[in-house]
């Protein structure tokens, strides 16, 4: 009996050290990429500018209306970037909004990763009634009009804030992440290690969460990237039609939104072009680094 | 075949069920009723609670939900709160315009993303790939609504070469003449929708031509001595085409649930227009009906993309 007991934990020991290695080589293909790292620095740069600045920001004086000051252009009065219809100044306007959208972006994803994985592991694994009823669910809401929807939600909920629309996006986003992770489970479920650990007495909850799970992690790490882009996608665009982030949040979808005024295209450019530049660079860095770390994910399955 | 679309449509009997449900729901959340439209400073709040009876607003919900379904069921989708007309009248005109521009953009998008798909896999890990798949990685990464601005600044601004805004010219006359207003008006936001929309068309023709090329029976047809361009486009191409055509139904639901953004960005008079225009009047009774519409038109995509893909590919048949 002890010498089995011994044996399962030098299998479990062996089992541990697999990911980091795979993790290795993900992390190896990436700095040798060279636009890879470029793109990651600019993350990096960008997150420094929005989270550390925003520190040093007093939410309350960014969105404060001051009509005195309203329409400054690029360099006027001391706001470098110039300043809105409400006299606010756009460069603060742009490091908070940034700031907010990203952590948006970042929560949804949170919550869709937590409960896609969850779903995904469950249906892939379970199969069968479990498996047939939650795909129905998520079927339907993935044909439902997810913008047209929580616009209407935006509008009719009660004491609607940023928390509330994170539950919203979530509400539609879990359902493509639940897919992607049953599927990868689904071709896992008659691995060997699994029918052993199953053969070995391990209980469902460990089978999944235990060996499945650490066999995925470069999977989730290569589509929390690319969920978190697409998220800070979501939200920039409902805010940029005025039915995300509450007006007195500011988001880069909402100052994306002055252009939505002929006027400020073609006089003020300095009101929505900023926040459009820096969006580009987000969406485009964040999704090169996905990118590289998907092949580099692909190159360690050539490995195995 | 006809097994499986009979399967298929009946699977969307529920669907569309629980759809109508959940749109009453959301419906009945929003403020207002049906009278909210007509109530004018010299109604009579006795009569307008009689009329409410009448109409059976104070009945149990899911009596309501039944009348409401079949109103629905003769195309009686109620009366605009706001304008005071019927809502169905309302819906068409925008329908019609997002109709036409969602062809276009279709059209557009299959002219752009075939050439480029054909050319990435035929000269796979060439310039022309390589190209291709950087505009691919562009395309996918920029959110949509930053590229239309981006178009609209500098083809409609700066360089003024396309109108930007509206469906057709005021001083557009006759038939040849709004005709052809109606086209100008179309192209900017049409290729610029069309772009945005190849990813996933030129991604999967790509992959389509690249695993068929090593296919068994391309190889037994070349060492027949079948001339390569005949290799590839009577065998390699043909194959590779069929998923694209099963797109067709998830590039139409694509095209609807971006079209709210499109038509925001051009005030292009569409339904997605119409729809934004209506939460801010907050016309609850015509944002119920276009949510409904969105939702059944997103169901008939798919649809027609899974028949589609079972006429194309016999081995999802249901036996």
């Amino acid at each position: 009996m002890a010498k089995d007991k011994s044996s399962k934990k030098d299998i479990n020991k062996t089992k541990a050290s697999l990911p980091p290695s795979g993790f290795k080589v993900v992390v190896r293909e990436i700095t040798h990429d060279k636009i890879a790292m470029v793109a990651f620095s600019i993350i990096v740069l960008i997150l420094l500018l929005t989270f550390v600045g925003s520190l040093f920001l007093n939410g309350k004086n960014v969105t404060e209306v001051n009509i005195a000051e309203a329409y400054y252009g690029w360099g006027e009065a001391g706001h470098i970037l110039g300043t809105d219809d409400g006299g606010r100044d756009i460069l603060q306007e742009l490091i908070v909004g940034g700031r907010n959208s990203i952590l948006i972006g970042i929560s949804v994803t949170l919550v869709c990763e937590v409960v896609g994985l969850v779903v995904g592991l469950v249906t892939g694994y379970y199969g069968g009634v479990v498996d047939a009823i939650i795909m129905r669910v998520v079927d339907f809401i993935q044909i439902l009009p997810m913008m047209p929807i929580i616009i209407v939600l935006t509008t009719t909920i009660p004491n609607y804030n940023a928390v509330t629309l994170v539950w919203l996006i979530s509400m539609f986003g879990w359902t493509g992440t639940a897919r992607y992770y049953r599927s990868f489970v689904l071709s896992q479920r008659g691995r060997d290690y699994v029918l052993a650990s199953k053969t070995s007495g391990s209980s469902d909850l460990k089978v999944m969460f235990r060996e499945v799970l650490p066999n995925i992690t470069s999977m989730i790490i290569i589509d929390v990237v690319l969920t978190v882009a697409g998220n800070i996608g979501v939200e920039t665009s409902l805010s940029f039609l005025g039915y995300g982030l509450p007006p007195s949040t500011p988001s880069l979808g909402t100052l994306i939104g002055f252009a939505n005024d002929p006027v400020n295209v073609t006089t003020r450019p300095w009101l929505w072009l900023p926040a459009t530049i820096l969006l580009l660079l987000i969406s485009l860095s964040i999704n090169y680094v996905g990118r590289a770390l998907q092949r580099a994910g692909d190159a360690r399955q050539r490995e195995n | 075949m006809w097994k499986t679309v009979l399967r298929r449509i009946l699977i969307m009997i529920p669907q569309l069920l629980i759809l109508s449900l959940l749109v009453f729901v959301l419906a009945k959340m929003m403020p207002g009723d049906p009278f909210t439209g007509m109530i004018n400073p010299n109604s009579d709040p006795k009569t307008i609670a009689r009329l409410k009876q009448e109409m059976g607003l104070n009945d149990a919900p899911w009596v309501q939900y039944c009348r409401w379904l079949g109103n629905l069921m003769h195309g009686d989708l109620g009366q605009s709160y706001i304008q005071k007309v019927p809502v169905a009248s309302l819906i068409w005109d925008r329908a019609v315009n997002t109709f036409w521009l969602s062809l276009m953009s279709v059209i557009l998008t299959y002219l752009i993303a075939i050439p480029m798909g054909i050319s990435a896999g035929r000269h796979q890990d060439g310039w022309q790939d390589q190209s291709i798949q950087v505009f691919n990685y562009i395309t996918f990464a920029i959110p949509a609504f930053v590229f239309y601005i981006l178009g609209l600044w500098l083809f409609g601004f700066t360089l003024g070469w396309f109108p930007i805004s509206g469906s057709v010219s005021d001083t557009a006359t006759g038939f040849w003449g709004i005709f052809f207003s109606r086209i100008y008006h179309l192209i900017l936001p049409a290729i610029l929708s069309a772009i945005i929309g190849t990813t996933a068309t030129v991604q999967y023709l790509r992959t389509g031509i690249v695993d068929n090329k090593v296919e068994d029976y391309v190889r037994t047809a070349r060492s027949k001595g079948v001339p390569d361009r005949v290799v590839f486009n009577k065998h390699i191409l043909r194959n590779s085409l069929l998923p694209i055509a099963a797109f067709l139904g998830n590039t139409i639901t694509g095209l609807l649930s971006g079209s709210m953004i499109i038509e925001q960005v051009f005030s292009y008079p569409g339904m997605g227009k119409l729809f934004l225009d209506s939460i801010g009047q907050r016309d609850y009774s015509t944002l119920t009906a276009l949510i409904l519409l969105f939702g059944i038109l997103t169901l008939v995509g798919n649809l027609l993309s899974d028949i589609i893909m079972s006429i194309i590919d016999p081995r999802i048949r249901v036996q």
